[in-house]
């Protein structure tokens, strides 16, 4: 007869099947057998230890964003629970694949209001992409073959498996077995030729077509064939706020970041192209603006795996259901070689008055205080654009995102969808750990920083090698900024008494120097970027700085103010 | 855009039979502010296969998102969104009345032939009557007996079969068996 081995252990090797080597988690009563079965795979499954189980779900995000590959986490029952929501809800607007085990009371206590019992199943179905509850040993190889295969196919996203405790305790034969069908759930829908030839002669026959590039162009590792059909057809890109990177920003084709805080170029042109080309994205309404006023004089292709994307925010004219990359391999031989010139033409003037206007005064600024944009800037040189770019959420995600470049694709790690305050840390130090080659950036503000500071401790624990940037303004720049703008300068509640940073950093074991003045700036980024481990520069920022272009929100597409006072001109 | 024109529409949603599945397909509803006008769930006509028909007032484009979103969860099978005219439809209702309103009143037969309906129970004291059909046929029932004193009233969710000459569901079952075994076949 076979051995016989705790669901516990079954859990561990099933991880270890699907080819984890680290997992996010805490510790807590209904999840002990599990952490007892760790101490034994200490050698082939690494735990990293967070300070909070929303830091867990948030690392392990970006672990997924830089590897491609699903985040492991483990936590308990009850508040270990609910303290996960927030990655897992993250990780699905962002398409970010999660496996998430929270351990549960024991199957006679569900339904009776147990210590540390919470729904899990009921919270998470909502937020996940597939939740389930396992209560018995032998279920555990299965549910976990079958959350693998959902989270990291199809258009990725969060799954939760609830394990209680007595599926933990209880014994089982193992055998492992990888899930790579599921009857209700086909991932990788077969491209139809005639959407692809309708498509086709949409691109040919179009005089002024621009790519929108997204986060689906990475997932599916597309990047090259967008940069072909980009470059066949002579077609300018531009890409939403998780697209970036999926182009580099050197490249001539590449026209900037479409949105709200984007290009002028790309957002004026999306209201004068004839055909828009969506690849990978979902025309969020930080893309769009008022939908009513968005290209309504464009023909528009939408290329995507999820299908409840098309026509949700614009009506379209052509899809192509499936895998990005898929699709464009089928779409390159039916496209034409064509040139674009004029219309090509038409990004430069938006380009110059953008930098006249507005790239000008953030890049080399009259006052004292530092701008977030000179800082970024500055970083991006200094680590020769090569970087990965973690952001918290806010002013330092946009002024990250514009003033960051990327020369390789999986370069940026933000919460998009979800705008997650407090992601960034945690994120980070995921992100290092799925990439430890790399440089890891992150940009933050005081705000953000200190609603996930206890990771501090976590990078204590690993030694993990990441730079953190704060952009101090002393403020929650973004509201103060709409406060400026929208508000009449009523400042409610965004002023922030900060404590010492550097002291905190210290206490932490981390290296770090205040940024008071300009002539501090580049040696100090020098001195992160030479360092051997992690590094805080707390940055001096002007408050009144604020992140510009802007659309409105809800306001048209090519409404764009260029500063407090003034608009860009539309011809 | 289409017009918005409001009007009931009926989904068909094949599930796997797992535990969930409703809250799962409900919170799609609750979420856009939808109310569910009538809900059944029963065993389709294929083994293991859950089916749910569900009604619910409201205009196309949301309708088409919404069964788009149902279709979206892993354990849905397959999700249709119908209008009246490509479905055949039917709801059950009972109704309670005083046995003594019915002796009194000889109208009360002829009601209740009229209508079609049948007597499922008598006693002294209530008479329990059944009738299937549309809504507005259990409802016109409804309205006739109102005056004699309807101390009990129950309608069940509609329940649809399609026009179409075979079931989709089981044409989709085989396409994807198909695409198991060209699964298989990679995987050797």
């Amino acid at each position: 007869m076979k051995e016989k081995i705790s669901g516990a252990d079954a859990l561990i090797r099933s991880l270890i099947c699907e080819g984890v080597d680290t997992v996010f988690g805490y510790p807590g009563g209904s999840i002990i057998p599990v952490y007892d079965r760790l101490y034994d795979y200490q050698d082939s499954l690494k735990h990293i230890l967070v300070r909070h189980e929303q830091g867990a779900t948030h690392a392990a995000q970006g672990y997924a964003r830089v590897t491609g590959r699903p985040g492991v986490v483990i936590v308990t029952s009850g508040p270990a629970a609910t303290n996960i929501i927030t990655g897992v809800g993250d990780a699905l607007m962002d398409s970010t694949p999660l496996v998430v085990i929270t351990g549960q009371v024991a199957t006679p206590f569900l339904g009776f209001d147990a210590f540390q019992e919470t729904d899990v199943v009921g919270i998470t179905q909502p937020l996940s992409k597939w939740s389930c509850q396992v209560r018995r040993a032998e279920d555990i190889p299965r549910a976990v073959a079958r959350a693998f295969y959902i989270a990291s196919n199809g258009r990725p996203g969060p799954v939760v498996i609830d394990l209680t405790k007595d599926a933990q305790t209880g014994l089982m034969e193992f055998a492992y077995e990888k899930c790579d069908f599921i009857r209700s759930y086909n991932p990788y829908p077969d491209i139809n030729h005639a959407d692809v030839a309708k498509v086709a002669e949409l691109i040919n026959a179009a005089e002024r077509p621009m790519i929108l590039s997204g986060h689906g162009v990475m997932i599916s590792g597309a990047e090259k064939e967008l940069a072909v059909l980009a470059e066949k057809a002579d077609i300018p890109v531009a890409a939403t706020l998780l697209g970036l990177s999926t182009m580099p920003s050197d490249h001539p084709l590449y026209k900037g970041m479409l949105g709200m805080h984007g290009n002028i170029g790309p957002n004026i042109n999306t209201n004068r192209a004839d055909l828009l080309i969506a690849v990978g994205m979902r025309f969020d309404d930080r893309i769009t603006g008022n939908v009513k006023t968005y290209a309504p004089q464009a023909k528009i292709v939408h290329i995507d795996i999820d299908a409840s994307e098309f026509d949700k925010n614009i009506a379209t004219t052509a899809t192509i259901h499936g895998d990005a990359r898929k699709a464009l391999e089928a779409l390159l031989p039916l496209v034409k070689e064509h040139k674009h010139s004029e219309w090509l033409a038409t990004f430069e003037e938006p380009e110059r008055v953008e930098y006249e206007k507005v790239m000008k005064r953030e890049l080399h600024p009259s006052g004292n205080k530092m701008t977030m944009g000179e800082v970024v800037n500055k970083v991006s040189e200094a680590t020769g654009n090569r970087a990965v770019v973690v952001t918290d959420v806010g002013q330092n995600q946009m002024f990250s995102a514009r003033y960051s470049r990327f020369s390789e694709p999986r370069s940026m790690v933000t919460s998009g969808g979800l705008g997650t305050m407090g992601f960034g840390l945690p994120a980070a130090i995921g992100a290092k750990m799925g990439a430890p080659e790399r440089t890891v950036c992150f940009f933050t503000g005081d705000g953000g920083l200190q609603m996930t500071i206890q990771e501090l401790g976590t990078i204590l624990e690993y030694h993990t090698d990441i730079k953190i940037i704060l952009l101090n303004n002393n403020f929650l720049g973004n509201v103060r900024q709409w406060q400026a703008l929208f508000f009449n300068d009523r400042f409610s509640q965004t002023p922030l008494i900060n404590p010492d940073f550097v002291m905190i950093a210290n206490a932490y074991g981390i290296k770090a120097e205040n940024v008071e003045t300009r002539e501090q700036l580049d040696a100090a980024i020098d001195r992160m970027v030479k360092h051997d481990g992690a590094y805080l520069l707390n940055v001096n920022i002007d408050e009144t700085d604020m992140i510009f272009p802007m659309t409105p929100a809800g306001a048209n597409v090519d409404h764009i103010m260029l500063s407090p006072t003034e608009c860009y001109q539309i011809d | 855009m289409t017009v918005m024109e409001e009007q009931l529409f009926t989904f068909t949603v094949f599930s796997e039979n797992r535990v969930g599945l409703l809250n799962q397909i409900s919170i799609i509803f609750t979420r856009r502010c939808l109310n569910i006008e009538s809900l059944s769930v029963s065993p389709s006509s294929i083994k293991g296969v859950s089916k749910f028909t569900i009604t619910c007032f409201s205009n196309r484009p949301m309708m088409e998102r919404v069964v788009k979103q149902i279709e979206k969860r892993i354990d849905v099978i397959k999700a249709y969104l119908y209008t009246d005219d490509e479905i055949v439809y039917q709801e059950i209702a009972l109704y309670k009345v005083p046995t003594p309103a019915l002796l009194d009143n000889r109208a009360i037969e002829e009601i209740i032939r009229r209508h079609n309906a049948r007597i499922l129970e008598i006693t002294r004291e209530y008479v329990i009557l059944e009738k299937t059909g549309h809504q507005e046929e259990t409802e016109a029932l409804f309205r006739e007996l109102e005056k004699y004193d309807i101390s009990q009233f129950v309608r069940s969710g509609r329940v649809a079969v399609t026009k179409s000459p075979r079931e989709l569901l089981s044409m989709y079952l085989e396409e994807q068996e198909l695409r198991r075994s060209r699964s298989n076949q990679c995987q050797e």
